[in-house]
């Protein structure tokens, strides 16, 4: 064997070692993942059915009953939370990629960081001082506030980075065909970069779906149907932890159903 | 500065500058870019589209153009040739206000379109921008039209919704870009999905179909393969009779080629300014001699 051939299978050594090694890394992290799933789908999969999904809570003590109250209420906390996070999220990702100084673009950029790492709970406080207060009572709008708040700059910073991608070629042919600047991000960069966009909003209503700390003095919870947006209202991840940590087995049931659902 | 034009003019095919008994006007000092020198009495005899006169620009503290003075003929082509970096595609940039677009740039001086100022202080750049359209060297159709809505684009976010007149600019320019038989099946096509001659001819079709007065080109062919940049050219050669071009090129044969009137420049300056034959055959400039010959560059 000559030298060459000796490195070369030394390289496809170091080549499959490193193969293996980086496999087993993925393993690691999809693992814990998989088992969660695993045990969600086992403890709440034999239990789902028509009842579940339409009835509502029943009495302490009394076995049966539902969530569908939180299951309404999870969609409407959702559907308030986008009104609010939506249009300042994307407005503000425009913003900060065609218009803004560099270093109010910096500052800005650095907030909404920094909101993206604060704990939830901290926005469910701010909703408590801006909404709950005010009103005398927890409401949908307060758990509403909360969620959407929270959206914000996450959809600042998505958008932000989907639209820095649209090439300026596309923006520098509309402006030398004569349109007006906001015509250009509205009906060209927006529109090519919509997809993205989207996919931003949906991973922010995917995050904040699974929220509970905000809810807990904001929407508060209910067991009954809410009628008005301003009343306390049911959400899914609130009822699973009020029913997990309770000394109840059916409700620890229920709560495996939910956070299957 | 007042340019004095001859009146009574008559109209010749691709030579302005011809007098009655076809004697050559001489187009003596048709530039200049030496500070304070004033341009001569006997103006040239063609109607100029844009004059420039003693443009800077500069980017941030960087100066890219100094003291430009040109007039750009109408209804010719008028290539910019010159080594990178030179300032032809800033000098392009101040033509339809696009230059101002970078952050930190700032020009001084005067640039006129039919006699109107481009940069006066009431003026909408946008409106300048329809005036004077262009096209760039890397083609960019917008992706997330069809070929039609590529062209009419300029038309529809400028408030035209009228869909006759749409679909008769759009065929009109599509014809004028040569590119009307080849597509002319699959117009929902999206613009992405043509070659990439036919995609700048699509870009062009865009810039006409706002019916512009100039046509800037900033290196419309480099990015082509020699079958599509013959193509090009001869489009301008054909668009030539109803718009003022101005071209900026890296390729001097292309040059030689396609405009009437060549610009040499060179590291801001511009450093002649004639008929394309002369620049080529006689340049007055040694400088200018020893580009087009290939001595440096």
């Amino acid at each position: 064997m000559n030298t060459t051939s000796l490195y070369h299978t030394w390289r496809k050594v170091k080549n499959l070692s490193m193969s293996v090694l980086s496999f087993g890394c993925a393993v690691v992290v999809i693992a814990p993942l998989a088992l969660v799933l695993f045990y969600l789908i086992k403890a709440g999969a034999s239990s789902i059915d028509w009842r579940f999904l339409t009835q509502l809570p029943k009495p302490v003590g009394e076995v049966g009953g539902g969530m569908a109250n939180a299951i309404a209420g999870t969609l409407t906390l959702l559907g308030l939370a986008s009104l609010i996070g939506v249009p300042v999220g994307v407005r503000g990702g425009v913003y900060l990629s065609e218009y803004g100084g560099e270093r109010a673009n910096w500052w800005i950029r650095f907030g909404a960081d920094v909101l993206n790492g604060v704990p939830s709970i901290v926005w469910g406080i701010v909703a408590y001082a801006l909404v709950v207060v005010p009103m005398k009572g927890f409401s949908a709008y307060a758990g509403g506030v909360a969620l959407g708040f929270m959206m914000i700059p996450l959809i600042i910073r998505t958008t932000e980075e989907v639209l820095l991608l649209v090439p300026n070629g596309y923006r520098e042919a509309a402006l030398a065909l004569g349109i007006p600047r906001w015509k250009i991000i509205l009906r060209i960069v927006i529109k090519t970069a919509l997809k993205g966009i989207v996919t931003g909003v949906l991973l922010a209503v995917a995050r904040i779906a699974g929220e509970t700390a905000p809810l807990l003095f904001t929407a508060f919870g209910n067991r009954f149907w809410t009628h008005h947006l301003k009343d306390p209202v049911a959400a899914l991840p609130l009822q699973i932890f009020t029913y997990a940590i309770s000394p109840y087995d059916d409700w620890h049931r229920q709560a495996g159903r939910g956070r299957w659902f | 500065m007042n340019v004095t034009v001859a009146t009574a003019q008559p109209k010749r095919e691709g030579n302005p500058l011809m007098t009655e008994n076809n004697q050559s006007l001489p187009l003596t000092h048709l530039a200049s870019s030496k500070p304070g020198e004033t341009p001569p009495g006997d103006a040239p005899a063609t109607k100029a589209a844009l004059e420039v006169d003693n443009l800077c620009c500069w980017f941030g503290l960087h100066q890219a153009v100094y003291e430009l003075n040109l007039r750009i003929p109408a209804k010719a082509v008028t290539a910019i040739i010159g080594p990178s970096g030179c300032g032809k595609s800033t000098f392009l940039r101040c033509l339809n206000r696009m230059h101002e677009l970078v952050r930190g740039s700032r020009l001084s001086g005067q640039i006129r379109l039919f006699g109107e100022d481009v940069y006066g202080p009431r003026v909408d750049a946008t409106l300048v921008r329809r005036r004077v359209g262009m096209v760039f060297q890397k083609s960019n159709p917008f992706p997330t039209m069809s070929i039609a809505e590529n062209v009419t684009v300029g038309l529809r976010l400028n408030g035209i919704r009228n869909r006759s007149v749409l679909e008769e600019r759009m065929q009109r320019a599509l014809h004028m870009a040569a590119l009307w038989d080849e597509v002319k099946d699959h117009l929902d096509r999206p613009g992405t999905s043509l070659s990439g001659g036919q995609q700048q001819r699509l870009c062009i079709a865009r810039a006409l179909a706002v019916q512009p007065d100039v046509l800037l080109m900033d290196e419309p062919a480099s990015a082509l393969d020699p079958i599509a940049t013959m193509k090009i050219e001869e489009l301008i050669q054909e668009l030539k009779k109803n718009y003022t071009i101005v071209i900026v090129t890296h390729n001097m044969q292309q040059a030689a080629r396609c405009s009437d009137y060549t610009a040499f420049f060179y590291l801001g300056r511009l450093i002649e300014y004639d008929r394309t034959e002369k620049v080529f055959t006689n340049p007055s400039n040694k400088q200018t001699e020893d580009y087009v010959t290939g001595r440096f560059g």
